[in-house]
C-alpha cells in the first residue's frame, strides 16, 4: 500500500508548504475545471434552436432516436394484457378533433408520394376488408401515466400491403393528419410497420368516441401517445421526414418506447 | 511530527467531482419530467406545486426530457468509469462492506455520531458506515441507470422492465431512488461540514494533514 498512499515526513515548515504548494495548485485546476464544465453547458444549450430545443440537444436526442429505431423489430413486441387488467384511459388531447365533425363526411385521404400513382380516397368499408386483429397493450403518455386499453382495427402493414403499389420501394416515413390538419404526426416507417401498429375502430370493445378518435386513429404501443394520432383524414407515405405536432413543442421526433 | 498522507486518489476525486453536476442535471431534469405527473405521497407528503412554481419547474416536460436523455449518457459512463475503476485499483477492498459485521459496526457509528455511544468504533480509510452508504449509492446508481432504461424502452427492454415489476412499478422505483439521493446528499454535506477543512481539502488536493504516525 505504501507506493500508492505515500506519505512526506518532513519538517514542519516544508510540509506546510507543500500542503500550500497542493493546495493552491489543485483548487486552482479545480475552478478551470468548473469554468470548462460550466461553458460546456452553455455551449450545449447554446446555439440555434432546432423546433423549440437547442440544436446540440436535438442531435443527441435524434442520435438517441436513430439507435432505438435500430432495435425496433417483430421481436421487440410491446407486452399484452387481458380485458381484467383494462384501466382507465384519459383523453388527453383533443387538439384536431374540431366539434363540428361530420362523421358520415369521413374519407381517408391516401398518398403515395409516387409519380403516376394516384391518391386514394377510402372510406370505413375499405377498412375493414382487412383482417381484423385485437390486442391489449399499455398507452404510455409522455406525462408519464400510462393505461391498459384493449383495441380493435387493422394493422398498418396489412394496409399498406394492400394499397400501396407492391412493386415500389416502400418510403422511409409515414405522416398523419387530422381531417383539420391542426394535429399531425410523422412516424419512421419500420416502427409504421410494426406488426402491433393498428388502425383502430375499437376501444375496450366498444366503437372508438369522439374524443378518443372517431372514426379511425392510430394505435402504435411501441411509441409515446402523442404519436396516437386519433381521427386520421389523411396518411402520406414519403421519403424526406416529416413534421410532428409535438416535435414542433420541443419532444423528441421518435418518441419511441 | 504531522505527515501529509495521500487519502482519496486522483481518479476517484475526478469521477466524484463530474458526477457531482451530472446527478444535479439529472435530478433536476428529473423534477421537470415529474412536473407532468406528479402522483407520487410519502405518507400525507406530496411534492407541493408551489415548489414547481418558486423554481419555475413547471410546464418544462419536453426540455426536462431531451436535458434527461443527452446527460444521462455522460451520467452513466462516468458511474461505470468509476466501478471499474475502484474494481483495477483494488480501492472497491476499502469501500465494500466485507462481511455481515460491517453493518452491526455501521450501527455503532451512527450511534457514535449521534452521542449515543461513547467509544469511536475503529476503522480503516472508511468506518462501517461510509461502507455501507458508499456502496449503497452505487448500487442505488445501477438501480436508476436500470430503471430509468426500462422506462425509456419498455417495448425494446420489456424484460427490463417486467424485471422491476413493470412500467408503472420500475417509474416509482426510479422516482424514489432520487428521493433517496436527496436524503444521502443533505447527510454527506452535514458529514463533511462537522469533519471539517481538512477532511473536504483531502477530497480536491487527495492529501490530508495528520498528526504523528500510524
Amino acid at each position: 500500500m505504501t507506493n500508492r498512499h505515500p506519505e512526506f515526513t518532513v519538517s514542519e515548515q516544508k510540509l506546510k508548504w507543500e500542503l500550500r504548494r497542493r493546495s493552491r495548485r489543485d483548487f486552482l485546476i479545480g475552478g478551470a475545471a468548473a469554468v470548462a464544465a460550466f461553458s460546456g453547458y452553455e455551449w450545449l444549450m447554446g446555439g440555434k434552436e432546432d423546433n423549440s430545443l437547442p440544436v446540440r440537444e436535438r442531435k443527441v436526442l435524434n442520435g438517441n432516436g436513430n439507435l432505438g429505431v435500430k432495435y425496433v423489430s417483430d421481436s421487440h413486441l410491446m407486452p399484452t394484457y387481458s380485458k381484467a387488467d383494462y384501466s382507465y384511459l384519459k383523453a388527453n388531447g383533443d387538439i384536431g378533433l374540431d366539434p363540428a365533425f361530420k362523421p358520415g363526411t369521413w374519407q381517408l385521404k391516401v398518398q403515395m408520394g409516387l409519380n403516376g400513382i394516384p391518391d386514394l380516397s377510402l372510406k370505413m368499408d375499405d377498412i375493414k376488408t382487412l383482417p381484423p386483429v385485437t390486442m391489449i397493450t399499455r398507452f404510455c403518455c409522455v406525462e408519464g401515466w400510462s393505461a391498459v386499453a384493449g383495441w380493435k382495427g387493422v394493422r398498418f402493414s396489412d394496409f399498406t400491403k394492400k394499397y400501396f403499389p407492391p412493386a415500389r420501394q416502400l418510403p422511409r416515413y409515414v405522416y398523419m393528419t387530422t381531417p383539420d390538419e391542426d394535429y399531425y404526426v410523422g412516424l419512421d416507417t419500420p416502427s409504421a410497420m410494426h406488426p402491433q401498429t393498428l388502425l383502430a375502430y375499437e376501444l375496450n370493445d366498444k366503437p372508438l368516441t369522439p374524443e378518443h378518435g372517431a372514426p379511425l386513429r392510430l394505435v402504435i404501443p411501441t411509441k409515446y401517445g402523442i404519436k396516437n394520432i386519433k381521427r386520421i383524414g389523411s396518411i402520406q407515405y414519403t421519403d424526406d421526414r416529416p413534421t410532428d405536432y409535438w416535435y414542433e413543442q420541443g419532444y423528441d421526433w421518435f418518441a419511441g418506447l | 511530527m504531522p505527515t501529509l498522507k495521500l487519502k482519496h486518489l486522483l481518479a476517484i476525486r475526478w469521477f466524484h467531482w463530474i458526477n457531482f453536476p451530472l446527478l444535479a442535471l439529472m435530478i433536476w431534469s428529473g423534477f421537470l419530467i415529474y412536473w407532468a405527473f406528479p402522483t407520487y405521497f410519502l405518507g400525507p407528503v406530496r411534492f407541493p406545486n408551489s415548489i414547481f412554481q418558486a423554481f419555475h419547474m413547471d410546464h418544462r416536460l419536453a426540455d426536462g426530457m431531451a436535458m434527461h436523455f443527452v446527460f444521462m449518457w455522460l451520467f452513466t459512463i462516468n458511474g461505470i468509469l468509476y466501478v471499474a475503476y475502484t474494481i483495477f485499483s483494488g480501492e472497491w477492498r476499502l469501500l465494500v462492506p466485507r462481511s455481515l459485521s460491517t453493518f452491526r459496526d455501521a450501527w455503532h457509528v451512527a450511534l457514535y455520531d449521534f452521542h449515543l455511544r461513547k467509544e469511536k468504533p475503529l476503522q480503516d480509510k472508511y468506518n462501517a458506515a461510509q461502507q455501507v452508504t458508499y456502496t449503497a449509492i452505487i448500487v442505488m446508481g445501477i438501480g436508476s441507470v436500470l430503471t430509468g432504461f426500462a422506462i425509456y424502452k419498455p417495448a425494446q427492454l420489456y424484460w427490463l422492465a417486467a424485471l422491476f415489476g413493470g412500467y408503472p412499478m420500475a417509474r416509482l422505483v426510479h422516482f424514489s431512488l432520487t428521493v433517496g439521493y436527496c436524503a444521502f446528499f443533505v447527510v454527506h454535506i452535514v458529514q463533511v461540514m462537522l469533519s471539517g477543512w481538512n477532511n473536504f481539502r483531502s477530497m480536491v488536493i487527495g492529501y490530508e494533514l495528520v498528526q504523528g504516525h500510524d
